[in-house]
C-alpha cells in the first residue's frame, strides 16, 4: 500500500547550514504519528517543506504517490494536506462561524462566489455548525475570533483544518500556549479525530505524544535519528540521551 | 421602543441568520437612496455639487474595495481615475459621444491597467506598494504631460462632446441629467459592491487581509484574489473617471494629481474604512467640509484638512462610521438594560 | 559636460542630506515618515527669514537650521509621532501626510505662496577653476559639507555605543531594554537628528533647490526614490542613490527635457519591482 504521504531523500541547506538532512519519511493511511525532536532539529523546516513554504534543496515530497515537490502551499491543501500552526494563524475580525464557512466553501469551489451572499447555501451552513458542534465552538460561534479564550482559538484553529477534509492533516504543536485548565478539551477533541484522517503531530510536549501517537519519528540535527513504535522509542535510551540536557523523557 | 430594538439587533438566533443579517437592507440606506435621488428636484440650485459628491464617492468606494476589503494600501488609486477620465475624455472628444459606452470603455481601459499593474504592486511590503502605486500614477502623470498633442496637456482636453444618455437625457448646464447620471451609476455599482463585499469571495478578501498565511493554508490562491479585486476597483476607478470627464465635458491633468489619491484614502479614513457606507458617508463630509472651510479660508483649508486627518489616525479609530457604530452599541446596551429592568 | 556632472553631484548631495534621516527612520526604526520633507522646509525657510529680514549671515544659518529642526523634531517625537511607532503603515501615512498638508498651508500662510531666494555671502558667489572645470564655489563647499557629514554618520552609526545601542533597539526592542538601553531616548535622538539632518539639508539647498511651500511634496518622491533605490539598511546605498539621481536630474533637465522626471518614476518601479531591497541594499538585510 502507497503511503499517503512520503519524502524521498529530502534536503534543505540554509547557505552551509543543513536544516534537512536527506530525511525519506513514509505516513502509512490512518498513522496517529509524531514528529519530535529536540529545539533546532529542524521540525519546522521539515513541516515548511512538507506543506510547501520552503523549496526543498533536493528529494521529493508525495502524497497519496503523486509528486507534489513543485506545488505552491494552496495546491496542497487542496489534494488534502491541510496544517494547524504552532502560533494561532486566525481571522481576529472574523467569527468562527464564517472561518469555517470560508473554509468549506474553500472546499467546495464556492468560494470565488461573488453574487450570492456568504450563508445562502444551507449544506455549507449546515455543515459548519456541525463542525463547530464537534469541536466544542458553539457557545463562541458569533463572536469575533480575537476576543475568545485561547484555548477556543486553538480549537477553531484545528476546525479550519478540518473544514478541508484533508487527507493528512499536520499538527503543529496543538496544545501551545494553552492554559492547564483549557487543555483537556484540546486532546479530547484530537482524541475524538476521525479514524480516516491520517495525523502527524509535530510536537515536544512528551505527554501529548505519548496519549496519541502509535509510531514515532525522532529528528535531530535535520536528519531522522531514530523511528518505531511509541513504546520503543520511550524505552530507546539513545532518544533519552538525545533529550537529556533537553529535558527529561518521563514516561 | 421594541421595533427599534430589533432593528438594533438583527437575528442571531440561526446561523444563517446571522451570515445573512448584513446583507439585508436597513431602512436607513433605502432612505438614504430615495432622498439622494429627490434632492434632484427639492435641491435643483445644487446638483452640481452633488454630483461632484456622488462621483467622488464612487471613486473612494473603488479604493474602499481594495484597502478596506483586501487590505492592499496604495497611494496612487487616482492613476485609474485618471485613465478612465482621459478614455472617456477622448473618446467623446473624438466622435463617439454615447455616455454608457464611453463609461464601459473607460472603466474596461482602467481595468486593464489595474490589471497590469497588480502584478507589480502585488508583491513586496507595505512600503513598496505604497512607493510603486506612486510611481505608477506619477508616471502617468508625466505621459499625460508629455503627450500634450493627445491629452492636451497641462491645458487640459477641451472639445469633449456628449450625446444624451441612454439617446434620451441630454446634459443641460444645470448639472440636472449629469447628476441623475452619475447617482444612478453609483447606486448600481454601489449595489453590485455590496453583493460582492456580502459574497464569500468578499468575506475571503477580509480573510486575506486579516491573515494571508492562514488563507493560503485554507487552500486559496490568494494573489489570485487579490489581483481580481484590484482590477475590479481600477474598472470602478475608471468609471468615476469617465463620469468626471463626460459631465464637465473637460478633463485637466489635475486628475492625475497626487493629491487626488491623498483625498481619497483621507475621505476613506474620515467615513470609515471596510465599509461601503463609509466611503459615501466620507465623500460627503469632506465635500461640505470643504464647501465650508474654503468659503472661510480659501488657500487655507488644506491646513484643516491635513488637521482633521491627524486627529482621525491618533483619536478617531474607524472614522464617523466607527463613531456612529460605537455609539449605536452604547445606545442599544443602554437601551437593553432599561428594557431589562 | 563636466560641469553638469559636477551640478549634478553637489545636488546629489543635497538629496543625500536631506533623505538620509528618513533612511534611518524608515530603514531603522521602521517608520514611514512622508512628513520629512516638512522638517527640511523648517530648516530652508529660517533661513529665508534669518538671512532676508535679521540679516543673520548665512554661516550661522547653517548649525541653526539643524538645531531649529532637530528640536522641531524632539517636539512632534515626544508627542506626536511615539504614538505611532506600533501602527500600521497605512496609519503611518495618513498622519504624516496630514502633517505635510498642515505645513504646507500654514508656511502658506505666514511666508505666501511665492518662490523664497536668499544671497548667497560675497565669500561663497563665483566660480573657480577646479582641474580645468569651471565650478560654482557654493556648489563646492556644498559637496565638501555633505561628504563631511556622510563620512561622520557612518563613523557614528557603525564605530560609536550609540550606533551599537540604535541597531539593537531595532532589532529587538525588549531585549535591548533589558539591556538597560534607554530605548525611546534612543529613538527620540534618532529622530531628532534625522530631522535635523533635513533642516541642514533645506538650509544648504534653499539656493539649489529653491524654497516654496510646495517644498515636503515636490520632495517628497525624491526621498522615496533615493530610498527605494538605495535601500534603507546601509547610508552607502541612499548616498549612491541620491548621486545618481542628482546627476540624473540636473544631466536629464539639461539634455532631454522633454523626458522630464519620467525616467526617474520608471526607474523608480523598475528598482523596486526588480530588487525590492534597493539597487544596494544586500539582499535578505533584516
Amino acid at each position: 500500500m502507497t503511503p499517503v504521504l512520503e519524502t524521498q531523500t529530502l534536503c534543505k541547506a540554509f547557505g552551509g547550514l543543513i536544516a534537512t538532512n536527506d530525511v525519506s519519511f513514509k505516513l502509512p493511511a490512518g498513522a496517529r504519528h509524531a514528529l519530535i525532536g529536540p529545539n533546532g532539529a529542524g521540525k519546522t523546516t521539515f513541516v515548511n517543506l512538507l506543506t510547501g513554504v520552503l523549496q526543498p534543496t533536493s528529494g521529493r515530497v508525495l502524497l497519496k504517490g503523486e509528486d507534489i515537490t513543485g506545488l505552491p502551499s494552496y495546491q496542497r491543501v487542496k489534494r488534502g494536506l491541510a496544517r494547524t500552526f504552532q502560533i494561532n494563524q486566525l481571522f481576529a475580525d472574523l467569527t468562527p462561524l464564517q472561518h469555517i464557512v470560508l473554509a468549506i466553501s474553500q472546499r467546495e469551489g464556492a468560494a470565488t462566489g461573488w453574487w450570492r451572499p456568504v450563508g445562502s447555501r444551507s449544506d455549507i451552513v449546515d455543515e459548519a455548525e456541525a463542525l463547530l458542534r464537534q469541536l466544542n465552538l458553539v457557545d463562541v460561534r458569533d463572536q469575533r475570533t480575537e476576543t475568545i479564550a485561547y484555548g477556543k482559538q486553538r480549537l477553531l484553529e484545528i476546525a479550519v483544518a478540518l473544514a478541508a477534509k484533508p487527507a493528512v492533516l499536520l499538527l503543529d504543536e496543538p496544545a501551545a500556549g494553552v492554559p492547564e485548565t483549557e487543555r483537556h478539551q484540546i486532546l479530547d477533541v484530537i482524541e475524538a479525530l476521525p479514524a480516516d484522517v491520517t495525523l502527524l503531530l509535530i510536537e515536544h510536549d512528551m505527554q501529548l505524544v505519548f496519549r496519541f501517537a502509535k509510531t514515532i519519528s525522532v529528528l535531530v540535527n535535520g536528519g531522522l535519528f531514530v523511528e518505531g513504535p511509541a513504546a520503543e522509542i520511550a524505552r530507546d535510551p539513545r532518544v533519552k540521551k538525545v533529550y537529556l540536557g533537553e529535558e527529561l523523557v518521563d514516561v | 421602543m421594541f421595533a427599534l430594538l430589533s432593528y438594533f439587533r438583527p437575528d442571531t438566533a440561526t446561523a444563517a441568520g446571522t451570515l445573512l443579517a448584513p446583507v439585508r437592507w436597513r431602512p436607513l440606506e433605502i432612505l438614504f437612496w430615495l432622498v439622494a435621488a429627490s434632492l434632484l428636484w427639492l435641491a435643483p440650485s445644487k446638483v452640481l455639487l452633488l454630483n461632484e459628491i456622488a462621483i467622488l464617492a464612487l471613486f473612494v468606494l473603488s479604493l474602499d474595495l481594495i484597502l478596506g476589503y483586501a487590505g492592499i494600501v496604495s497611494l496612487g488609486h487616482g492613476a485609474f481615475l485618471g485613465v478612465g477620465a482621459y478614455a472617456a475624455g477622448l473618446l467623446g472628444k473624438h466622435g463617439f459621444t454615447d455616455p454608457v459606452m464611453g463609461l464601459l470603455i473607460a472603466g474596461a481601459a482602467a481595468g486593464l491597467l489595474g490589471f497590469v499593474t497588480s502584478f507589480l504592486v502585488l508583491r513586496g511590503t507595505d512600503l513598496t506598494k505604497l512607493m510603486v502605486t506612486l510611481g505608477v500614477a506619477l508616471i502617468l502623470r508625466e505621459l499625460a504631460n508629455k503627450f500634450g498633442n493627445i491629452t492636451g496637456g497641462a491645458d487640459g482636453l477641451t472639445g469633449v462632446v456628449m450625446g444624451p444618455v441612454l439617446g434620451l437625457f441630454e446634459f443641460d448646464i444645470f448639472g440636472k441629467t449629469a447628476y441623475g447620471y452619475s447617482l444612478t451609476v453609483l447606486f448600481i455599482l454601489f449595489y453590485v459592491a455590496r453583493r460582492l463585499v456580502n459574497s464569500p469571495y468578499g468575506l475571503m478578501l477580509r480573510a486575506i487581509k486579516g491573515n494571508s498565511l492562514r488563507t493560503g493554508a485554507m487552500g486559496v490562491p490568494t494573489n489570485h484574489r487579490l489581483v481580481t479585486i484590484y482590477t475590479i476597483a481600477a474598472v470602478y476607478a475608471g468609471i468615476a473617471g469617465a463620469l468626471l470627464a463626460q459631465t464637465s465635458q473637460f478633463v485637466s491633468l489635475d486628475v492625475l494629481d497626487f493629491h487626488r489619491s491623498a483625498d481619497a484614502l483621507l475621505i476613506l479614513v474620515l467615513g470609515g474604512s471596510g465599509q461601503l457606507w463609509g466611503a459615501v458617508i466620507g465623500s460627503i463630509a469632506f465635500k461640505i467640509m470643504y464647501d465650508y472651510l474654503a468659503a472661510i479660508t480659501p488657500q487655507y483649508w488644506q491646513f484643516w484638512l491635513g488637521l482633521v486627518l491627524v486627529l482621525i489616525v491618533l483619536f478617531g479609530k474607524g472614522g464617523i462610521l466607527g463613531f456612529v457604530n460605537s455609539s449605536r452599541e452604547w445606545l442599544a446596551h443602554r437601551l437593553g438594560k432599561g428594557a431589562a429592568k | 559636460m563636466l560641469t553638469i556632472l559636477f551640478d549634478g553631484f553637489a545636488y546629489g548631495m543635497i538629496l543625500f542630506v536631506l533623505a538620509c534621516g528618513l533612511s534611518v527612520t524608515l530603514g531603522l526604526m521602521n517608520f514611514i515618515n512622508l512628513a520629512h520633507g516638512a522638517f527640511a522646509m523648517a530648516g530652508g525657510y529660517l533661513t529665508v527669514v534669518l538671512m532676508n529680514r535679521f540679516g543673520v549671515s548665512f554661516f550661522l544659518c547653517i548649525p541653526a537650521g539643524f538645531l531649529v529642526s532637530a528640536a522641531l523634531g524632539v517636539v512632534l517625537e515626544r508627542t506626536l509621532y511615539v504614538r505611532l511607532y506600533a501602527r500600521s503603515h497605512l496609519d503611518q501615512v495618513l498622519f504624516s501626510i496630514g502633517l505635510v498638508f498642515m505645513a504646507v498651508s500654514a508656511i502658506d500662510y505666514f511666508m505666501g505662496a511665492q518662490q523664497q531666494l536668499i544671497t548667497l555671502p560675497p565669500s561663497l558667489q563665483g566660480r573657480v577653476s577646479l582641474f580645468g572645470i569651471q565650478v560654482g564655489i557654493y556648489r563646492l563647499f556644498v559637496i565638501a559639507i555633505c561628504l563631511v557629514l556622510a563620512v561622520a554618520l557612518q563613523l557614528i552609526l557603525s564605530r560609536t555605543r550609540f550606533g551599537s545601542q540604535l541597531r539593537a533597539a531595532v532589532d529587538d526592542a525588549r531585549v535591548a531594554r533589558g539591556l538597560g538601553i534607554n530605548v525611546s531616548l534612543i529613538f527620540t535622538v534618532t529622530f531628532a537628528f534625522g530631522s535635523g539632518l533635513a533642516g541642514l539639508g533645506g538650509v544648504l539647498g534653499a539656493e539649489i533647490l529653491g524654497m516654496d511651500p510646495t517644498f515636503p511634496l515636490k520632495f517628497m518622491i525624491y526621498f522615496l526614490v533615493v530610498i527605494s533605490v538605495g535601500g534603507a539598511t546601509t547610508l552607502t546605498g541612499p548616498l549612491l542613490a541620491s548621486i545618481l539621481l542628482g546627476i540624473a536630474d540636473v544631466a536629464g533637465k539639461y539634455y532631454v527635457p522633454t523626458v522630464g522626471s519620467f525616467i526617474i518614476y520608471t526607474i523608480m518601479v523598475v528598482v523596486l519591482i526588480l530588487r525590492p531591497q534597493g539597487l544596494f541594499g544586500r539582499a535578505n538585510a533584516r
